[in-house]
This record gives C-alpha cells, sequence and structure tokens, in this order.
C-alpha cells in the first residue's frame, strides 16, 4: 500500500481507524529502507529492535481502545547531533564514533512522550559543518531524486530519509540553513524555528547562537504537528523563549487574502539559476492569485551575510568543540604526555572541514584580532536583524529562494569551501536574525531535481509562515510527489 | 639601593552554595570522586549551563560588602585554556562586564588606617581536582580527574596592586576573609581550598612610581603562607636586581615546606584565552531595587561592629579590631555580654585565657569547649567576688575540660573566695605571729615585705581569700 510514502496526518488517522497497524506500518517503512538504504545512505545508526517493540505497544494501545497522540507509532528518525539516551549519538565524527549519550535531549523527551517509532539516526555533515552532508566522516547520503547529487547538509540524513521513504518524519537541526537546504535540495518541508522557541539542551553544539533544532517532513501539516511537539521553554536552555507556544496545527487554514508578502530585491539578482528563479517567482505569481499583497522589499545587508556568519559560527564552534580532547569521553589517540594527547586526539579525528572552522574561529577571536573580526561581524549582524526588523513593518511575511540552485552533483564543490559557503546566502541571515523560515517544494528543474520555496516570518511568528506555506502546498502538487528511486515502481 | 613591593591580590573564594554554579549538583567537599557530577558539568556534548541564582546573589551581596559598584548589565564570557581539569576546555567566567568594580576595603597598618581598592569581583566556575599517580602531571604516568569540584561557583576578587609589605597582603587578605564571614557567603575554609590567593609582586626603587616586572604565586591557601612567601619572593627579586639581573615574568609556586618560591612557567607572552561572550547564556540584569534590597539585607560588617565596641563597651581600638576580625568572633562576644558579663571583662578574658586554649588546640572559636553562655556566667561571679580572677583561670581550665557550670565546679572543688573578715583577721593574725622577721622588716619602712605575708596568707587560705581584704586587715594591723 506504499504507507511509507504517505504523511503522518493520514497514517494516524489509518491507525484510529484501524486501517492499519503500527507495526505493519513499521514493517512498511524497514523494507522501504532496505530497499533504498544501499542507495541513499541516510542512517548512521538503526534501531529496528525498538522501533518494532514501540510499534507492537502502540497496537496494544490501540486494541485496548485507547487514544493515541499524533505521532504516537509513526516511524521517524533524529539527526545523529541530538542526543539520545543509550544510542550512540556521533555527530558523524570519528571523535564520537562510540558515544552513547548518558541524558536525552529536551526535544528527545518532548518526542519520547507521543510515543513515536523510533528507526534511528540521521548523517550529516560532521558536527553539522556543511551543506552537502559530503563531510560526514562515516559516509554519504545521496539524494533520493537522483543518487549521484548530494542531499544537501547539513541535515542530509533527515532530508533524504523523508524523501526516500525510509522516515516518514525527521528531525534536523540549522545553523547557517541545515534543515532548509536540504529539504530544498530533496523535495520536502523542513522547518527552522524562531531562535529560542525549541530548546537545545542536548543538541550538541555547532554556533550556539545560531543552531535550532526543527521538523523534516513529508508535508507542512505535519511540519506544524512535529514543530508544537518540540517546541517550548526549556528551563535547562536558558536561551530559549518563555512566550506561550500557540496552536500550529491550529493555524493552517487555505488563506492569505491580504496577507503582505515582501519580496526582497537585494534576493533576485542577475546571474542567478534562472531555473530558481523562474520557480519561485512562479510561486509568488501564485500567492497574488490567492489574494496575497506581494510587495518589493529591501534588506540592503544581505551581502555581508556570509561574511559575518563565516566569522561569527566557527568562533563559537571553535569554543564548543574545545571539549573534545580525549580526556573523559570520545575518542582518545594515545601521546607521550596529555598535551601530546589531546594535539594527536583532534588532529586525526576531527575532519578537514570541522578543523578549518576550528582554525578561522580561533584566529577571529585571537587578541588583536577580535576587534577587527568577531566584534565587527557582531555589529553588523544588528545591522542584519534591523533590516529585517524594518521590513516586517510593512510586511508579514518573506519569500525567497531556499538555495541558489537545485542539488549539484556529489564532490562538485568538495575543492571549493568558499563556492560551497556562498550556498548560504539565503539562509545565513534567519540565523543571524533568529527569525522562522520554512522550505517547501515550489517545482522541478529540467533534470527533474526540487527547487524550494523559503517562507520566513517574524520572531516567534511561525504561525504565519505555516499557514502561507500551507495555502501555497494545498495550491499545487509538487508535495505529494515522491522519489521513487527505481525500487518498489 | 632600597626597594619598594609593590602588591596585588587576586583572591578567589568559594560560595556557600548548596549547589553548583550552572547545575544542579552539590558543592559538598570531600565526598568520594566523581559522585557529584552530571552531564552538565562534565561538559558532556550538547549541554547547557543554567546560572543559580544564589551564585548571583551571593556575588552582588559580596560586591556590595566591598564597596563595589553593581554593574546592573553584567554578562558571562568563556575562557579559553587547555587543561584536562577543565572539563570543556573553557572556563565560564567572566570578562569586560564584571558583576561587581570600583570597590575597596580598609587595613589597619603600622601606620595606621590604609584603603586597598578593590578593581573588580567576577563570578566564575571553579575547575575539577587532578589526582597524579607522581608528583606532578609532567612525571605521572596516569593521572585522575575528580570532577566534583568543577562547577563549585568561585569569585575572584582583584585588588589594585596597592599593598607594599606582605603585612598588608595578609592583613588585606584578613579582611576579605572576615568580610565575607560576615555576609556568610562562603565558608572560607582556608584548607578546604575555600579561600586562596594569587600573589602578584614586583620591585621598584623606593620613591618611584613606575612598575616592576612582577612575579605571580598561585593558589596560596594560608595567611602565613601569605606573608612568607611574599617575604621570601622580595627578598628573592632584591638580590635579582641588586646583583643586576632582572625579574622574569613568571608564574612560580610556594614550597612551603622548603620555605622558597620555584619558577613554574615563564609567561614570555601573555597567554591568549581568546575571551568570547557566552552564548548559552542571557545577560545578568540587576535592578536598583535588587541592589537596594540586597544592600538593607547586608549584616552589620566588621568595621561597623568594630565601631560600636569601641563605643558602646569603651573597649580600645585594638581589643575591638581583634574581637571583631571573625563574625563568629564577635558573636561569641556580644553572647558573653548578653550573660551579663562585663565586656572589658569579656575582652580580656577572649583574648586572654580562651584564645590561648584554642590555638594551643588548633580550635576555632566555634569548636570551644567553653561557651560563652558559661564564660559570661563565671565572668560575672568574678565580678559579684565569688572567686578571684586568679581563681578564676582554675576555674576556666576546668570548663575547658568538663561541661560542668562555674557554679558547680567552684561548689565542688571548695573555690568560693573567702569574704567573710572575722575569718581573714584570724588567719591575718596567726601569720603576723608566726612570722616576725617580715614584720619587722614591713615596720622598720621596707613595705615590700608585705608581699611574703600576702604569700603565706594566700597559701593558707589556697588562694581562695579575697585579696583586697587580706591586703587592707594585714595594713591595719601592721600599722597598730
Amino acid at each position: 500500500m506504499k504507507l511509507y510514502a504517505k504523511p503522518a496526518h493520514e497514517l494516524h488517522e489509518m491507525l484510529l481507524k484501524k486501517e492499519i497497524s503500527s507495526t505493519e506500518l513499521t514493517k512498511d517503512v524497514l523494507a522501504r529502507m532496505d530497499e533504498t538504504e544501499d542507495k541513499v545512505r541516510a542512517y548512521i545508526t538503526e534501531t529496528r529492535e525498538t522501533a518494532l517493540q514501540a510499534a507492537a505497544a502502540t497496537d496494544e494501545k490501540l486494541a485496548r481502545g485507547e487514544t493515541i497522540a499524533y505521532f504516537e507509532g509513526i516511524p521517524g528518525a533524529i539527526k545523529d547531533n541530538i542526543c539520545t539516551k543509550g544510542v550512540k549519538t556521533t555527530c558523524a565524527s570519528k571523535m564520537l564514533e562510540n558515544f552513547v549519550p548518558p541524558y536525552d535531549a529536551t526535544v528527545v523527551e518532548h518526542l519520547a512522550a507521543e510515543r513515536p517509532v523510533i528507526l534511528g539516526k540521521l548523517n550529516m555533515d560532521e558536527f553539522a559543518m556543511g551543506g552537502s552532508t559530503e563531510n560526514s566522516a562515516f559516509h554519504e547520503t545521496r539524494n533520493p531524486w537522483n543518487t549521484d547529487c548530494v542531499p544537501g547538509g547539513s541535515s542530509g540524513g533527515s532530508a533524504a530519509a523523508v524523501a526516500a521513504g525510509s522516515a516518514i518524519w525527521a528531525l534536523g537541526s540549522d545553523t547557517g540553513g541545515s534543515i532548509r537546504q536540504p529539504a530544498s535540495f530533496c523535495g520536502v518541508v523542513g522547518m527552522k524555528p524562531t531562535y529560542g522557541r525549541v530548546s537545545r539542551y542536548g543538541l550538541v553544539a555547532f554556533a550556539s547562537s545560531l543552531d535550532q533544532i526543527g521538523p523534516v517532513t513529508r508535508d507542512v501539516t505535519d511540519a506544524a504537528h512535529l514543530l508544537q511537539v518540540i517546541a517550548g521553554h526549556d528551563e535547562y536552555d536558558s536561551t530559549s523563549s518563555a512566550s506561550e507556544v500557540p496552536d500550529f496545527a491550529g493555524a493552517l487554514r487555505e488563506d492569505v487574502k491580504g496577507l503582505k508578502i515582501g519580496v526582497p530585491k537585494e534576493f533576485f539578482v542577475k546571474g542567478m539559476d534562472a531555473e530558481v528563479e523562474a520557480s519561485v517567482r512562479g510561486a509568488i505569481k501564485k500567492f497574488e492569485e490567492l489574494g496575497a499583497d506581494v510587495q518589493e522589499i529591501s534588506l540592503p545587508h544581505t551581502e555581508y551575510a556570509i561574511s559575518v556568519y563565516y566569522l561569527i559560527a566557527p568562533a563559537e564552534a571553535a569554543t564548543n568543540l574545545e571539549r573534545y580532547d580525549g580526556v573523559s569521553y570520545g575518542a582518545r589517540v594515545d601521546g607521550a604526555d596529555v598535551v601530546e594527547m589531546m594535539t594527536k586526539t583532534r588532529s586525526e579525528k576531527f575532519g578537514e572541514e570541522v578543523k578549518r572552522r576550528i582554525l578561522i574561529g580561533n584566529y577571529a577571536l585571537s587578541a588583536g584580532y577580535y576587534d577587527a573580526y568577531y566584534l565587527k561581524a557582531l555589529k553588523v549582524r544588528r545591522l542584519i536583524k534591523e533590516d529585517y526588523d524594518k521590513a516586517f513593518q510593512s510586511v508579514d511575511v518573506i519569500v525567497a529562494p531556499t538555495a541558489p540552485t537545485p542539488a549539484y552533483k556529489i564532490g562538485a564543490m568538495t575543492n571549493d569551501p568558499l563556492k560551497m559557503y556562498l550556498q548560504d546566502v539565503y539562509t545565513v541571515p534567519l540565523n543571524l536574525a533568529g527569525l522562522p523560515g520554512i522550505s517547501l517544494p515550489c517545482g522541478y528543474s529540467g533534470s527533474k531535481m526540487p527547487i524550494g520555496l523559503q517562507i520566513i516570518g517574524k520572531p516567534l511568528d511561525e504561525a504565519t509562515v505555516l499557514r502561507a506555506a500551507y495555502t501555497y502546498e494545498q495550491s499545487q502538487t509538487f508535495c505529494r510527489e515522491m522519489a521513487d528511486l527505481g525500487v518498489k515502481a | 639601593m632600597k626597594y619598594e613591593a609593590v602588591i596585588g591580590l587576586e583572591i578567589h573564594s568559594e560560595l556557600k552554595t548548596n549547589t553548583k554554579i550552572f547545575c544542579g549538583c552539590a558543592t559538598t567537599f570531600g565526598a568520594e570522586q566523581n559522585t557529584h557530577v552530571c552531564p552538565v558539568c562534565l561538559g558532556l556534548p550538547g549541554v547547557l549551563p543554567v546560572v543559580n541564582r544564589r551564585v548571583v546573589e551571593f556575588a552582588i551581596k559580596a560586591g556590595l560588602a566591598l564597596n563595589c559598584t553593581i554593574n546592573k548589565f553584567s554578562k558571562f564570557d568563556r575562557k579559553n585554556y587547555y587543561y584536562p581539569d577543565l572539563p570543556k576546555n573553557f572556563q565560564t567566567s567572566q570578562y569586560d562586564l564584571p558583576i561587581a568594580e570600583h570597590g575597596y576595603v580598609d587595613i589597619e597598618t603600622e601606620e595606621g588606617k590604609k584603603r586597598i581598592r578593590i578593581t573588580r569581583i567576577h563570578m566564575e566556575e571553579d575547575a575539577g581536582k587532578l589526582v597524579h599517580s607522581g608528583a606532578t602531571i609532567k612525571d605521572s604516568a596516569a593521572s585522575n580527574v575528580d570532577y566534583n569540584r568543577t562547577g563549585v561557583p568561585l569569585i575572584e576578587i582583584v585588588s589594585e596592586p596597592d599593598m607594599r609589605t606582605p603585612q598588608e597582603a595578609r592583613a588585606y587578605m584578613e579582611k576579605i576573609k572576615s568580610i565575607l564571614e560576615y555576609i556568610d557567603v562562603s565558608n572560607c575554609r582556608m584548607e578546604e581550598g575555600n579561600l586562596r590567593a594569587d600573589l602578584n609582586v614586583s620591585l621598584r626603587p623606593a620613591g618611584t612610581d613606575g612598575l616592576g616586572t612582577k612575579a605571580e604565586m598561585k593558589n596560596i591557601n594560608s595567611f602565613k603562607a601569605v606573608e612568607d612567601a611574599l617575604t621570601y619572593e622580595i627578598e628573592r627579586q632584591e638580590e635579582v636586581l641588586e646583583d643586576g639581573g632582572h625579574v622574569v615574568q613568571e608564574t612560580r609556586t610556594w614550597d612551603p615546606a622548603r620555605g622558597i618560591t620555584l619558577s613554574m612557567r615563564t609567561k614570555e607572552t601573555a597567554q591568549d584565552y581568546r575571551y568570547m561572550p557566552e552564548p548559552d547564556l542571557v545577560p545578568i540584569i540587576t535592578t536598583d531595587e535588587e541592589i537596594r534590597a540586597y544592600k538593607e539585607g547586608l549584616p552589620e560588617l566588621p568595621d561597623a561592629r568594630q565601631a560600636r565596641l569601641e563605643k558602646d563597651f569603651g573597649l580600645s581600638s585594638y581589643d575591638a579590631g581583634i574581637i571583631t576580625s571573625s563574625r563568629d568572633m564577635a558573636e561569641y562576644f556580644d553572647a558573653v555580654v548578653a550573660e551579663g558579663a562585663d565586656a572589658k571583662l569579656a575582652a580580656n578574658w577572649m583574648m586572654g585565657d580562651l584564645s590561648k586554649n584554642l590555638n594551643q588546640e588548633g580550635k576555632s572559636i566555634g569548636e570551644s569547649p567553653v561557651d560563652a553562655k558559661r564564660l559570661g556566667a563565671m565572668i560575672r561571679l568574678i565580678e559579684k567576688g565569688t572567686i578571684s580572677s586568679k581563681i578564676g583561670k582554675e576555674v576556666f581550665k576546668a570548663m575547658w575540660e568538663s561541661k560542668d557550670d562555674p557554679e558547680k565546679i567552684i561548689k565542688d572543688k571548695g573555690l568560693v573566695q573567702i569574704t567573710d573578715t572575722k575569718e581573714i583577721e584570724a588567719i591575718v593574725d596567726s601569720v603576723i605571729a608566726a612570722n616576725p622577721k617580715p614584720v619587722a622588716d614591713y615596720k622598720s619602712g621596707n613595705k615590700k615585705a608585705i608581699g611574703a605575708l600576702v604569700g603565706q596568707i594566700m597559701k593558707q587560705t589556697r588562694g581562695k581569700a579575697n585579696p583586697q581584704l587580706v591586703n587592707q586587715l594585714l595594713e591595719k594591723k601592721l600599722a597598730e
């Protein structure tokens, strides 16, 4: 019945109506995993046994006539930088290859209350540093739409699994576009909530002031429900917002009449990918047809976002990653003394991209350079945020491309880190400004690679973002398509 | 050439909160290794710190008690350096916006009162403890890390280089300890490392204003060591300079057993800590109302208490200074006086027999076998004339060794003073009769000869005769 291709809200209804059992559903997704994993390789760790146990528990509840939570009994997976008690959390790094956390991330605790079926932990760029999942220390993940292409990153495993049908839903993390860009590349829905909307406790830190956990799902409805599960204040995260969490699913309705939509002129520049531009402009036209009030806006400091991001993120990463020293957990390479042990451990167990960013970060924080780099970056970050504050005085949401291109070929950018960094141009400003954003499919390239539309909202206004995304989604058919991968046609 | 020392102290004080600065682990000292730990203080991947509000409260109180300005906007920063006792390889501390700044304390010196300025007070987390198989990390085959202390809250109190002698440095540290004890934010148990100082000292030609190259001695945890280490280091630097050499900027350790300082590591260039704002914590905002409330909640501080004892009880500045140097001592004094004892006598007994006995047994006043109630009762018996001061010493000794009240001791040992004139008169008569030589000497003008007669009377009464009465009666009889 191709259960693996359905969104969670349909499966939830089917479970309630006893049309399917959770075990049946889980086995279907596991079978899909068997068929796709050798091609896609979205997973680092699979937890099939506990998955089937959870499915059986849901079925028993249903048999007893009890009700179930939205994600209860529905199989999904978690990015491997989110701590799961008793299950390896590697960050796709040799450094944490055998690290088993003794605690659950707050989002995992929230999820556990829903009793979903957890299939395993998903591949990513090492410590979330990258945009292609090629930086995983273990293996690449491939794009289900074309396995010669990257799935994007760093949450490449999350997007690829949902796109391939080897998970119904997934959690990812987004520091500079790491949920939205792979969602765009893989033709799924991915959302970065407002900074502080979701607890970061238990998310292995890359850049603390930018990191957010968010949902990767098959459609906007599932994104709203998954965000509902993970959002909320956490006393273990001082930076989490104390604001009340609205009813996201309740906000979903087909209505953008009079919604003021801003289109930043700085995002549509000469020389941009023609297919991406055409698809995004098509979506903007659709919004107009649906009654939205579209207007051009200006975000004048956009051009500095990449430079600012690649100073702040590595600086925070440099200190966040100091703890990996071989002393009390993680990998250790022995040395003649403690200094040599630490040096060897870090030299041998971190990958090239991680080391590159640690070096950039430490350079930016060094005495004599701090004011010129890090402090300057913090000031420009404020200017970027002020651009958005100003824009949101006249519009409700902003629409933009998610990524400048569709998914590219594996290896195409590995020798040119700077070119790869430029891929983040549309996504990093949101992290710098702490804003919520969603990516959902809005078209395909000529070679049938998905193209993503990004909708950006005011701080803590995920509800409006979700409503706009939902309205657009209902108006077209892109979101109902799935990569077939040439199996189980 | 004559040199002048320039001394500044960085005092680290552990705060007496129940839990650590960024997690809920207990701060109890002396627990089994690695039992007071959790993912947060172990710095596991993914954890986040949450500030213990008690730490902020204690730091603000310390700031106010040390006459600082409280920064209403303060933040934490990461101080980055690699050391195996530091799980995250950065210490969460405060850099450019510490909780308190610009304070001072006054100390007593030989030249009178002197003001020592305090640059800043900041909050930070303590590191773990390395347990080496050998003497140092370098000559150990293996080292263990005990993370119980990791995350115990500290305040660091940084002074201006305002001290000129080891004695001033000691007086300054004693004053800081005293104030922290008064406001009850630190246990100040120096032997447990609750209070420890880094000493910075340099020399300059006397009468000049410049600063010489300094040496730093870390983790000094006794007053004696502060004084001894500085005394040694000043002499060492003097010799280096006299020999035409120059002092090297370095960290040195104090070896109390050998009484010398030793070079630890040379600081040719300042270590780059790559400070950055702690992105996992939000700034600490303190309102004027909160500051006012903390200020009003502060107890009477040592200087004010000393002034009160001088004014209300007529104690000398010296006596009042010693009694108020620790909160326990001052409270003991108040309790003795509350028993109805005379304040001056109370001060004398505390600074005399009580201090002597405590010092001999290495006890603090809180551990004194003679509590304030019994000492107060005994002093009152002296005031009433029930016993003499001399007998008081015997009673005090007995109280030290038993739990008995002074009344019971006096009764059991028959120490009640003889104040019955008739009884003493009879003894005086018999002593005069039995000692014709001193009597004759006295009568021929050698007034000192009376001492021998008093001694005889006291011997016969086993010291119980009221001394004034004895003198009076003797003089009267001898004049007859």
